[in-house]
């Protein structure tokens, strides 16, 4: 294993009932790497970030993220990841500063930091005659780049994105993998779940899952070139194609 | 600490910048006292009465002018017998009076008097309440006779009316506000509010961050808590201000059993909260499972002793019913904590419960 593994999975597994959801998954990922999670809807993407994040408790098998135990250290995990879900999720009727504030705060960031980065924030994000107005009112693409930069406000390790582009245009999609790329390139680990596959490419590397295993694991270049496949979409209908669970493969 | 504080200035400002949310916090209280106290009270005052006076005796003069001097009645006409179907189509009249041709002489000399009461019951209460009235004075002019001629007179009326010897209207209903407010929006509003965080994904992002959830749900009931006792007032305001009603018990025992009901009611959001997906779930589950037990089966509309036995025995879990028997007991009649102490036992079990339920429900869907 590589010593400087942020994230280490082994053989975790979680069940609902007798329906296995994620079934025995291992993998490693390193410090600022961009690791793309694929799978069609209903593969287990969400239920494995959720354990990883300790938003839900495996059933089996063990992780290490940024070098605590999820069993054991859950509370220091959450000081050292951020999160942000499929849903846009910022307050809408909070303006831009009371939100990055507020979630600075919950954060544990002291106030005088909360201070003075908001500014710096607010002004990097090119919204500073928007800083008080109120979210709801931005355009999704902003709201989307918002909530990014308050899941990285106070420098996590890792950084879990649970399909953060949905709905998006392709422009402010492109947009928002800047931020991604900003993020990884000072440090911060990016764990990202998609189903947009020209997505999957900006990655360093994706794994696939289908029927909560992983199917395969590598740079987005080394599988096209083990499936001899044209394009990661090729790939995935490959590995697809055999998934027993009903799934829509938008 | 800090961070708790920051959360429930968040809260606040959420509810700040909700205007209708807000309308509905402070309009509610304001509403429902006024309306109760002057739209729907029970109170009657100056009704009229036609006299049908086939006597013209001192006995009906007398009669007629103690009607005259209470507050509930104006005799507004004197009519015909063949004239009281009419009267009463003209829709003013409540109550008609007839005497007996030689009223007076029969009272004197069989030691009976027949007087006849026709209501207007198409308003039964009001009929009722009128009736009651009409005999309490007519009973009191028979015992006047009888000190003047040692004589017993047969008059077949008991019709007392205890703590309310006015048929103030109000009294009655005051603590019913207070318990209806409250929960309504207690519940409501920590329900709505928690089901919000999760329907816009926020929640997740709560349960990510090192904040403690527990402290999430104390610090969104925390806001409520404190507008609920600002509502309080402004209820105790009015209603002794603008309704004149006496409070005649503890005020500190009444607020502090105020906050018990407060925290019953918060519990019991939390619980609907833990089961409602959707914000428009956990208002109709907060609305229908509160509004309707609490006007039905508290007491201060229908009479809970005149219900049938399983309506009875369902009354005791509501819990806005302790909270009307022992604000009433306060307020009204005065009493200390020791004629509630049973009633406050009920609720604190009650709430200890609710919040056990509703914790353990929470943190089981957070594993």
């Amino acid at each position: 294993m590589n010593q400087d593994s942020v994230i280490k999975v082994k053989n975790l597994t979680k069940r609902f009932g007798s329906f296995t959801a994620v079934d025995n998954i291992s993998f490693d990922v390193k410090k600022g790497e961009i690791f793309g999670f694929l799978g069609a809807n209903g593969a287990g993407k969400t239920t494995a970030m959720r354990m990883l994040s300790g938003l839900s408790k495996p059933t089996e098998g063990n992780a290490i993220i940024a070098g605590y135990d999820i069993h054991k250290d859950t509370e220091k995990i959450k000081r050292n990841i951020g999160y942000m879900s499929q849903k846009f999720s910022l307050y809408e009727d909070l303006t831009v500063a009371e939100n990055i504030q507020f979630f600075g705060g919950i954060y544990g960031l002291s106030r005088e930091d909360i201070r003075i980065k908001t500014p710096l924030l607010i002004h990097k994000l090119g919204l500073d005659t928007e800083a008080n107005m109120l979210v709801g009112s931005l355009p999704l693409g902003w709201k989307q780049k918002l909530a990014f930069s308050v899941a990285i406000f106070h420098q996590p390790e890792i950084v879990f994105l649970d399909e953060p582009t949905g709905g998006v245009d392709p422009i402010t999609r492109r947009q928002f993998w800047d931020l991604i790329y900003e993020a990884s390139d000072s440090g911060i680990t990016v764990f990202v779940t998609t189903h947009y596959m020209d997505e999957a490419a900006y990655c360093n590397r994706i794994t696939m899952m289908v029927d909560g295993i992983i199917k395969a694991l590598d740079s987005p270049a080394n599988l096209k070139e083990q499936f001899k496949a044209e394009s990661i979409d090729e790939v995935f209908f490959e590995l697809a194609r055999g998934a027993k669970r009903k799934a829509d493969l938008t | 600490m800090k961070q708790f504080w920051g959360f429930v200035f968040k809260e606040f400002l959420h509810v700040f910048r909700d205007k209708k949310t807000l309308l509905l916090l402070f309009g509610l209280p304001i509403a429902q006292i006024l309306l109760f106290g002057f739209a729907l009270t029970n109170e009657i005052k100056n009704a009229k009465v036609a006299v049908v006076d086939n006597a013209k005796d001192l006995g009906s003069k007398h009669l007629i002018s103690k009607l005259e001097a209470s507050q509930q009645f104006i005799i507004t006409q004197f009519i015909s017998a063949n004239q009281i179907e009419s009267a009463f189509k003209g829709g003013k009249i409540k109550m008609v009076v007839v005497f007996p041709a030689d009223f007076y002489k029969n009272l004197m000399h069989e030691k009976l008097g027949k007087i006849q009461l026709i209501m207007d019951a198409s308003e039964p209460n009001t009929a009722t309440t009128l009736a009651n009235f009409a005999g309490g004075i007519l009973q009191s002019y028979s015992i006047s006779l009888q000190g003047e001629n040692k004589m017993p007179i047969n008059i077949n009326l008991d019709t007392r009316m205890l703590y309310n010897p006015s048929l103030k209207g109000s009294t009655n209903f005051v603590p019913g506000v207070m318990a209806l407010v409250l929960l309504l929006i207690c519940v409501l509003m920590t329900s709505v509010s928690i089901v919000r965080e999760k329907e816009n994904g926020t929640m997740e992002l709560l349960l990510v961050s090192p904040f403690n959830p527990i402290m999430v749900i104390i610090a969104k009931a925390v806001p409520y808590l404190i507008i609920s006792i600002f509502n309080l007032i402004i209820i105790l305001l009015l209603s002794v201000y603008v309704l004149d009603m006496e409070i005649k018990g503890s005020l500190t025992l009444l607020f502090a059993e105020s906050t018990l009901l407060i925290l019953t009611a918060l519990s019991l959001g939390l619980l609907i909260s833990n089961i409602a997906a959707t914000q428009q779930v956990a208002m109709v589950v907060s609305l229908m499972g509160m509004l309707l037990p609490t006007m039905l089966l508290t007491g201060f509309m229908f009479p809970i002793e005149n219900m049938p036995l399983p309506l009875r025995l369902i009354s005791n879990i509501v819990p806005s019913k302790w909270y009307y028997i022992i604000v009433k007991n306060i307020m009204i009649k005065g009493l200390g904590f020791e004629a509630v102490w049973k009633e406050t036992l009920i609720l604190l079990g009650m709430t200890i419960m609710l919040l056990i339920l509703s914790i353990r429900n929470f943190k089981t869907r957070l594993s």
